[in-house]
């Protein structure tokens, strides 16, 4: 499975994909950032892969230079019994991403989860919004510069 | 004074004490069930532990029908203000039990969206150690409770009441 899936996406995809790596049998691949929709949506529709269910979206911040944030998309095939991880990287300057809700619509949620929490702007997503904290929070508190016990005032108490 | 007849005799006693006297043993509860402690409050109010046996059987759902409210969770700010709201809609007097570490300190949720303490918002009467604290011990902060309104004191005053873990345990063994 792993030769065919690699195959696959080298026949596709070559430029798109940055770097592949395995650990304990799972495969890790970095994509570029403007062609994930398209690598998601290959991985869905072939008939062989069948990557049919996204388990996960995740943010990670690195808290490096370039680069800094990471998003994570864990996917599962049903068909095949074989998972996946791809990998974008953010800059800071320009936290901006394509959506996946076209290919799966349960990333509305977990993308809004990652917007809520790093920052991250989803483009084309239907509705971002914050899904854990208040709207009205400005602050995003995955960020590692977010300190753990939060900014005072931030978040208001009722009246006593 | 009032004076209460019986077929044989009467009993002469204070009104306000027997008001206190009803009103302590038929504390309606509100379940503000938010977290794992809630499971403990469940079985608080189930067969084994029983808190019928004490009059508060009643766990309302409706803050307008109860005048305990049980705060048996980690209270986040978003929560709060619900919680706030539900307090406000209880009709007085009101009494407030935080259960828990959570609920009376943040506990181990030591973070920016976790509040310190209940007692930032609203004033609390009876604090109840444990994570999560055992039924027998909510028990006992229920009987504290009931304990303050037969003395008459008013809800959120200063005197508040610290329930140790195992608290029942203890007591035997020192007893």
């Amino acid at each position: 499975m792993k030769e065919r899936l690699l195959n696959k996406l080298n026949n596709h995809f070559k430029d798109s994909i940055e770097s592949v790596s395995e650990f304990r049998n799972e495969i890790t691949l970095v994509i570029k950032k403007d062609d994930i929709v398209d690598v998601c949506k290959f991985l869905r529709d072939d008939e062989e892969l069948s990557f049919d269910s996204l388990r996960d979206v995740c943010g990670a911040d690195q808290f490096k230079s370039e680069n800094r944030f990471e998003v994570i998309y864990n996917l599962y095939s049903l068909k095949n019994k074989f998972r996946i991880r791809l990998k974008v990287h953010i800059d800071e300057q320009n936290p901006h991403v394509q959506s996946i809700t076209s290919v799966w619509p349960t990333a509305n949620f977990e993308e809004r989860e990652v917007y809520d929490m790093f920052g991250i702007i989803f483009d084309g997503h239907p509705d971002l919004r914050r899904i854990y904290m208040p709207e009205e929070f400005e602050y995003y508190p995955l960020r590692k510069d977010f300190p753990l016990m939060g900014i005072p005032g931030s978040l208001v108490l009722p009246r006593k | 004074m009032g004076i209460i007849k019986t077929n044989e005799a009467f009993i002469t006693t204070r009104l306000d004490q027997i008001i206190a006297w009803a009103r302590k043993n038929s504390l309606w509860p509100m379940p503000m069930g938010i977290s794992c402690c809630a499971i403990e409050m469940m079985s608080f109010a189930g067969p084994r532990f029983d808190c019928a046996r004490f009059g508060s059987e009643a766990f309302r759902f409706s803050p307008r029908q109860s005048d305990l409210m049980i705060v048996a969770g980690t209270v986040t700010y978003k929560m709060s203000h619900v919680v706030r709201k539900i307090y406000d809609q209880m009709p007085d007097p009101k009494w407030v039990i935080a259960m828990g570490a959570c609920t009376s300190t943040g506990g181990m949720y030591r973070s920016y969206s976790v509040v310190q303490g209940i007692d930032l918002f609203i004033p609390v009467d009876v604090y109840v150690a444990g994570c999560p604290p055992r039924p027998d011990n909510l028990i006992n902060g229920l009987i504290q409770i009931q304990k303050k309104i037969a003395r008459g004191e008013k809800p959120g005053q200063s005197n508040k009441v610290f329930i140790p873990e195992n608290s029942f345990i203890h007591e035997r063994k020192t007893a």
